[in-house]
């Protein structure tokens, strides 16, 4: 099962829109082995196409290179699909490489409505993909922590 | 001489868990050669037909090494060699 804040959710969901009609993919790091996402970082699309994502291989090391220091590991990696349902397709299957990671799948092609409006339905799904077999998981978002002052 | 190489927690069953790797080697070619001798299968997972796969990056002191030669890329003493696959689908 996937556990994750309703902040960080509204941030992935609102990426996949804004990015609309390309693909939108990113992470949410968090502690190794804690399988808590909590750190949102949304990537750049390198392939800027509706039907393929890539993290930029310079900024991927980047990334990578900032988890190691900070003791994290992918959580999640997510992309959005723009026309098909949120379930991983033959490439993502082909390609996933943590194994420990969320797979979370969005897809925007119900949120854009005729009359200009993107508040239509957005579907938002989660899966495990080891040794190409997907497993899909539930979602259950959580309130967001607010910090209050000590 | 000793090179130091990241290995990605998905080739990690090729070296018994262990998160980073001497090998040697002058370019990439031999050094993925040596890799392979000491871990078996890995070699395969680096590449396809001879060439770098294209899903793998493979980072040598951060440069990815598809700028500096691919596979013909020159190491010294001393390098970090990074591997990653892709963050890439469909």
């Amino acid at each position: 099962m996937l556990t994750i804040d309703q902040a960080t959710y509204d941030a992935i969901v609102a990426h996949a829109k804004r990015d609309h009609p390309d693909e939108a993919c990113g992470i949410v790091a968090g502690p190794e082995g804690s399988d808590r996402p909590v750190r949102h970082v949304e990537m750049v699309n390198a392939a800027g196409s509706p039907t393929f994502y890539e993290f930029d291989s310079t900024e991927l090391l980047a990334l990578y290179k900032q988890m190691w220091d900070n003791d994290e590991e992918p959580v999640v990696v997510y992309h959005s699909h723009t026309a098909t349902e949120a379930y991983p397709s033959r490439t993502d299957i082909g390609l996933a490489s943590e194994p420990n990671a969320h797979y979370v799948l969005v897809s925007t092609r119900d949120c854009f409505t005729a009359d200009g409006n993107n508040d239509g339905p957005v579907e938002f799904r989660s899966y495990r993909i080891i040794d190409g077999e997907v497993t899909e998981e539930e979602v259950t978002v959580t309130p967001t922590e607010t910090r209050h002052p000590a | 001489m000793a090179i130091e190489v990241r290995i990605p927690t998905i080739l990690r069953t090729y070296t018994n868990g262990e998160k980073a790797v001497n090998a040697e080697g002058a370019t990439l070619s031999a050094l993925i050669a040596d890799l392979e001798a000491n871990h078996p299968g890995i070699g395969d997972r680096l590449l396809d037909d001879g060439d770098l796969r294209r899903f793998v990056n493979v980072y040598v002191n951060d440069e990815d090494v598809r700028f500096i030669g691919g596979l013909e890329a020159a190491l010294n003493d001393g390098d970090q060699v990074v591997v990653l696959p892709a963050v890439a689908g469909g």
